[in-house]
């Protein structure tokens, strides 16, 4: 082949960098670096200097958000599984992300691994048990009505008193907020990240996949305000979760060795958390982030087998069974927009964390793009969609339905009884070696947090430098420890309701970030049509 | 003496690799050395080229621009590192052996390329590679 042909023709004469500033040798861009940062102090300010006025404001704002545009995040959820869906039928699936001979960085193993520990490591170490109990107890008990609405939590039309029909039902709602839905949402964000920074010569940041819509104006202030918000939804969102995963760590080492819960444990805690995340940033994405994603995955995997064959097997593989026919036969229902009569669920679950998922697409999304150049689309799709969502499905067998079956056993065995964040220690209390399994439980819990932390400051660190993935590595210290800072500042100073109250707006982001991920199907559709024509 | 001298370039600052590669070539005519021009780049967008097609393209053009300044047999050698902030010390390290390089030449300090090449590159390559290493200032 001609060697010329193998350069593709760039689509603009934007340079990578060109409206960076570099104070202090650092490599910045100008000026999403600083509205970036003093927005967040800003309002980390506010919301402790205004703590019961934040706390009502973001504590009405979630709610009214995901109740008023239930149908939104609803629709918007579909069109993105069937669009991604799609991807892998039509011929555009053929494109190869980074030009026909780009060739994968990244093996399968260490690809998944990080797909995972980034994408929802640690939700599955928390909801993995809870949620599933939560569907069957709210399935169970059926339905109730006041006033000609339904006031119970139960999905669809519950299965009042019905062991069996409320286990699958819980199962299918499970699966429901952890499998297509969430992991297309993910895929939708990082192919556009990925095809317009791989095969477009764009700089790897979310405003470059407006181009197509906005052309050069996407250097102007509409990508400088996707690009902060996008910074904003990935510091809040992991910041917050810090703050919580600190909480929860705790409360499994206070029931584990009795250790404290106060505040000096927690500064210690995040100062832990952040110190790792910190040596594996200066280790570098294969020495930091890759290993220590392969790493837990190995220990989950451990975990999930240890459960599955030591565990109840017979029932984990009939809950696996039920459950995803049941998710297969309640899919349609579960994601109808409209005329649904489960509104609690619907609105106070599914919307809930369609929106969360969407506010954390920008982080995850390009995240998983930075790994995954060299496959092609069709690859990709098959690949961040469909098998995460049967490795979710079994997972979620797994943990939800052992702890579901302790319940029918023994309705007031402890896993039913403790408090959220204890539900994964109570459910291996009636394993051999508890103790061993809590402890692999709380580690994989922090490592989780120190890959999500790592890959998290790479995320802002590209974005606030433009788009460029040489900047100094300082850049990406600055992001980790000020991610640990903000987390421990909320928790001492605001304690668990100024973590709630930034959640509350992190998860708000989701409703423009939805109109931002709708946009860029289009622009992902045009981009790849364009992309065939010209092989 | 030296079979394969390479030089380690940063196409971002042509201007500041002059001494550098001037020395090399002297050095190779001198020695009747294999002579490459070693240069590292990401997958993604970077001030110098939209893709690692194209930086390749660049390189080689540059390249060939060299060896006919000063009349001296040169190839291009480009290699893509992952996380260039950090690992450009090891990746540089091992396209070096891969080279059988057994002397480097390079450019001490190129401002503006600080945090990543040649104050700490130098050093490291320097101290902890096996072959000989020449420093340029």
């Amino acid at each position: 082949m001609d060697e010329k042909n193998q350069v593709p023709d760039p689509v603009t004469d934007y340079e990578v960098g060109q409206d960076n500033i570099n104070p202090f040798g650092l490599d910045i861009h100008n000026p999403v670096f600083l509205i970036s940062g003093l927005s967040i102090v800003l309002f980390v300010l506010y919301t402790l200097m205004f703590q019961e006025q934040a706390g009502a404001f973001f504590g009405w704002l979630r709610p009214a958000i995901t109740s008023t545009f239930d149908w939104f995040f609803l629709s918007a959820g579909n069109i993105f599984v069937l669009f991604a869906l799609l991807l892998i039928f039509l011929p555009v699936g053929s494109v190869r992300l980074g030009g026909k001979n780009a060739k994968p960085d990244f093996g399968y193993v260490g690809w998944f691994a990080m797909l995972f520990a980034a994408g929802m490591g640690i939700g599955l170490m928390f909801f993995g048990v809870s949620e599933p109990l939560s569907h069957f107890a709210s399935s169970m008990g059926g339905t109730a009505v006041e006033n000609g609405v339904r006031t119970d939590w139960a999905p669809l039309g519950a299965a009042a008193g019905n062991v069996d029909a409320a286990r699958d039902l819980a199962m299918a709602a499970t699966i429901f907020h952890w499998g297509l839905h969430p992991w297309a949402i993910y895929a939708i964000v990082a192919l556009a990240l990925a095809f317009f920074a791989y095969n477009k010569g764009l700089p790897l940041t979310l405003r470059s996949a407006f181009y197509p819509i906005l052309s050069e104006r996407v250097w102007g202030w509409w990508g400088h305000i996707i690009d902060v918000l996008a910074v904003f939804a990935t510091l809040f969102g992991l910041a917050t979760s810090l703050g919580f995963g600190t909480v929860q760590a705790l409360a499994g080492f206070n029931k584990l060795y009795g250790w404290g819960t106060g505040e000096v444990a927690m500064v210690v805690l995040i100062t832990i958390v952040t110190g790792t995340a910190l040596f594996s940033v200066l280790r570098g994405l294969d020495g930091g982030v890759k290993l220590l994603s392969e790493i837990n995955m190995g220990l989950a995997a451990l975990l999930l087998l240890f459960i599955i064959f030591v565990g109840p097997t017979a029932e984990i593989f009939s809950t696996l069974a039920s459950g995803s026919i049941a998710y297969l036969k309640e899919l349609v229902p579960l994601s109808m927009p409209f005329g649904r009569e489960d509104s609690n669920f619907s609105q106070g679950w599914t919307s809930f964390y369609w929106a969360w998922w969407i506010s954390w697409s920008p982080f995850v999304g390009m995240f998983i793009a930075r790994v995954s150049r060299g496959r092609t689309v069709r690859e990709f799709v098959i690949c961040v969609i469909l098998i995460p969502t049967l490795l979710c499905m079994l997972w979620m067998a797994a943990f939800g339905g052992t702890a579901i079956s302790q319940v029918i056993a023994d309705a007031a065995a402890p896993v039913g009884e403790v408090a959220q964040e204890l539900k994964l220690f109570a459910m291996v209390e009636h394993f051999p070696f508890t103790a061993i399994l809590s402890f692999i439980g709380i580690i994989l819990v922090l490592v989780f947090f120190v890959t999500s932390s790592d890959s998290g400051s790479l995320v802002i660190d590209t974005i606030t430098a433009g788009g460029k993935v040489d900047a100094p590595v300082a850049q990406r210290v600055f992001w980790a420890s000020f991610e640990g800072i903000v987390a421990a500042v909320l928790l001492l100073v605001g304690g668990k309701e100024a973590l709630s109250a930034l959640q509350a707006m992190t998860v708000s982001t989701g409703l423009p970030f939805t109109l931002v991920l709708l946009i860029m199907c289009y622009s992902i559709w045009v981009g790849l049509s364009a992309e065939r024509r010209g092989q | 003496m030296y079979q394969k001298i390479s030089v380690p370039v940063d196409l971002q600052h042509k201007d500041h690799l002059d001494k550098a590669i001037q020395t090399a070539a002297d050095l190779a005519r001198t020695y009747q050395s294999d002579l490459t021009l070693v240069a590292i780049t990401v997958n993604e967008a970077t001030p110098v080229a939209h893709n690692p097609e194209e930086f390749k393209t660049k390189m080689e053009a540059f390249t060939q621009e060299q060896a006919q300044k000063y009349g001296v047999e040169m190839s291009a050698k480009v290699v893509t590192s992952h996380d260039i902030a950090i690992d450009l010390d090891d990746v540089l390290d091992k396209v070096l052996h891969e080279l059988g390089t057994d002397l480097v030449v390079m450019a001490s300090h190129i401002p503006g390329y600080r945090d990543y090449v040649f104050t700490s590159n130098a050093g490291y390559i320097a101290s902890h590679a096996d072959m000989s290493v020449m420093v340029v200032r």
